[in-house]
């Protein structure tokens, strides 16, 4: 389907393609099995300017918004997820700063992130804050020109790879959520480390790691926006980014379903191809009739947050649980009309299928977006 | 560093037929791409450039549309595409293509290194970047697989042999032409391809490169292709079975007949 892009939205769905073609697909099963982040192809990616596309052009970047980032993210899903959910957490990661980030700390860090020189990550999760991210225990205490961290993130992608950490932390604890601030921590700095590298189902090439904040100092000016509204920077921040995961679900989706009907074509069971049955031919039209849907329902929620409108966590919400139940139901379907192949690592359908279960699952569970959806619907009709 | 790429538009070899009739190659329907040879000589002059400053010329000689490449050669880092196209230049041979290229190169102004692919995956023939070099009085090396060392003097490159390499150094200016093991091309950045969508490409005729006209095209070059066929499939195979003494055993009866 046409959904009418502009020559450069054009240029950057090419040159997302041409690195999934040349850089990811021929090594993703490798880095798949042996766990192992793909440092190179992010060197690629950042060569190819791609890091660049979200970010304002006076700081070096494109100026392109969440429909360029969706874009992106789309064709390199359909070569890795794990490559592309590392490319998302950058985003992601750097989000707060453009979000609520002081004119010098834009300066600071995202030229970095334009030229792909540094890469970011985003740290909220905790062992005991996930679906309820209010429950965080991490604190920061302001001490003289600093500020001290203290506590432990969880799950956090890119961690121990990328240089600059958006960690969100109390700085009134009695307050709750409303006591919550973002700070920004560099790698290096004192009392800042990394726990073991998570041992994943999926999205292998991407590294997930904890990270630990022990009595870790860092300067004042790394306060991102003003004390206390670090919760509505985060719900801003994953407005703008879940469309970015549900992309990856269209990604995944169309890869799953390219596979499968390929597969349709040659694969000869009773004599003929089997995509001459009646069986198969439905299971690939309810696999591309579902793809196309939440494709098409991707790019309008992209293009309805770009034009910054008031409300967006909504078609936020919308867009991710429909792309990424769709994923997981493509990939479970690519897997059966390959049948027995499909099962084996030979075909890449089997990793497919394990890289769709995290997308229903990470920045916010589906179940959490529809919370998030159920509750707008009963402030609209108040 | 001033460095110049030569760069050949050539029809995409997964898809090469010869016209049945005409016995030369079918160009009609098949894709145009860049000769992927060339593609790693233009990585390394942008990578050389990234270290050490200066720019990369692109250069092609071919009809109008080699353009396309020149522009994809500015989306992969080079700064500037010149094409050298002119009706009098077609039916060129090695011969009269490495004049013209020499021409054309001498006209641009004087550069420190050209670089080449080990051939095109066309003609396959290997001697227009040594032709060139030839017809420029430079130093050359053919077949370079890796860069050791480049500066102002001189550059330090390893020769790819059947039996390992020779480290050959040679002083500067140069021609080197290059070999895949060389580098790792890029994928045309975003930048480069706006770059390139808004680029000018000049373009260079035989009078603009004072070129002789005896020396260009069809009237300057020696080669006559006589004939180019598809060698006809080979019917005449036996196969043996049996175990590999028994095999071994009927090869050797089957090998007396010839002796």
């Amino acid at each position: 389907m046409d959904y009418f892009l502009t020559e450069e939205q054009e240029m950057i769905v090419e040159t997302a393609r041409e690195i999934t073609r040349e850089k990811i697909i021929p090594v993703r099963a490798e880095l798949d099995e042996k766990n192992e982040f793909a440092a190179s192809i992010l060197e690629d990616i950042a060569r190819a300017d791609l890091f660049g596309i979200f970010v304002p052009e006076e700081y070096g970047g494109l100026g392109g918004g969440c429909f360029e980032i969706v874009l992106a993210l789309e064709e390199l899903a359909k070569g890795c997820v794990g490559v592309a959910t590392t490319f998302a957490a950058s985003a992601l990661g750097i989000f707060p700063v453009l979000i609520a980030g002081s004119e010098e700390q834009k300066r600071k860090y995202l030229p970095d992130i334009a030229a792909g020189r540094r890469w970011a990550a985003f740290g909220l999760t905790e062992a005991n804050a996930g679906s309820d991210a209010s429950g965080i225990q991490t604190t920061a205490v302001p001490d003289g020109d600093h500020w001290v961290l203290n506590g432990t993130k969880q799950w956090i992608t890119n961690g121990g790879e990328a240089q600059i950490y958006t960690i969100v932390a109390l700085t009134d604890p009695s307050k709750g959520a409303r006591g919550a601030s973002i700070f920004i921590v560099e790698d290096g700095d004192p009392g800042f480390s990394y726990g073991k590298k998570e041992d994943k189902m999926g999205i292998r090439s991407s590294a997930t790691r904890e990270l630990i904040m022990k009595d870790c100092r860092i300067p004042r000016d790394r306060l991102v926006g003003r004390k206390g509204t670090g919760f509505i920077t985060v719900m801003k921040t994953l407005d703008v980014s879940r469309p970015g995961i549900a992309s990856l679900g269209v990604g995944l989706g169309q890869a799953a379903l390219d596979e499968a009907v390929t597969y349709a074509k040659q694969r000869v069971q009773f004599g003929r191809p089997i995509i001459g049955f009646q069986a198969i031919q439905h299971m690939l039209a309810d696999m591309a009739t579902q793809v196309e849907a939440a494709r098409a329902l991707v790019y309008a929620a992209a293009r309805h947050i770009d034009a910054h409108p008031r409300q967006m966590s909504k078609v936020s919400s919308m867009c991710k649980v429909f792309a990424t139940d769709m994923a997981m139901k493509v990939t479970v379907d690519a897997v059966q009309v390959l049948g027995g192949y499909g099962y084996m690592k030979e075909y890449p359908v089997e990793k497919m299928m394990r890289d769709a279960k995290i997308l229903q699952i990470y920045e916010g569970t589906n179940q959490i977006q529809r919370n998030v959806i159920g509750q707008e619907l009963n402030k609209e009709y108040a | 560093m001033e460095l110049l790429v030569c760069i050949k538009q050539v029809p995409d070899a997964k898809d090469v037929r010869l016209d049945p009739k005409t016995n030369t190659l079918a160009r009609d329907g098949v894709e145009s791409i860049m000769n992927p040879f060339d593609r790693h000589a233009l990585e390394e002059a942008v990578r050389i450039r990234e270290e050490q400053g200066g720019t990369v010329t692109a250069l092609s000689m071919g009809p109008p549309q080699a353009e396309e490449v020149l522009r994809e050669a500015i989306a992969c880092g080079a700064d500037r595409g010149v094409l050298v196209s002119d009706r009098a230049f077609a039916g060129a041979d090695t011969w009269a293509t490495s004049y013209t290229l020499a021409r054309a190169i001498e006209t641009l102004g004087s550069f420190d290194l050209i670089l080449c692919g080990k051939q095109a995956i066309d003609g396959d023939t290997a001697q227009v970047g040594p032709g060139l070099a030839s017809r420029m009085n430079l130093p050359y090396v053919t077949c370079v697989q890796k860069r050791r060392q480049v500066d102002d003097t001189g550059i330090e490159v390893e020769r790819m042999m059947d039996d390992g390499y020779d480290v050959v150094r040679l002083p500067l200016p140069a021609l080197l032409t290059v070999v895949k093991d060389i580098n790792e091309p890029r994928v045309p950045s975003l930048k480069g391809k706006m770059k390139a969508r808004k680029a000018e490409i000049p373009v260079l005729s035989a009078a603009d490169i004072g070129a002789e006209k005896e020396c260009i095209g069809l009237a300057g070059s020696p080669t006559r292709v006589v004939n180019v066929f598809s060698p006809e499939p080979r019917g005449d195979r036996k196969i043996f079975t049996g175990t590999a003494e028994e095999q071994v055993d009927q090869l050797i009866e089957h090998l007396r007949d010839y002796l």
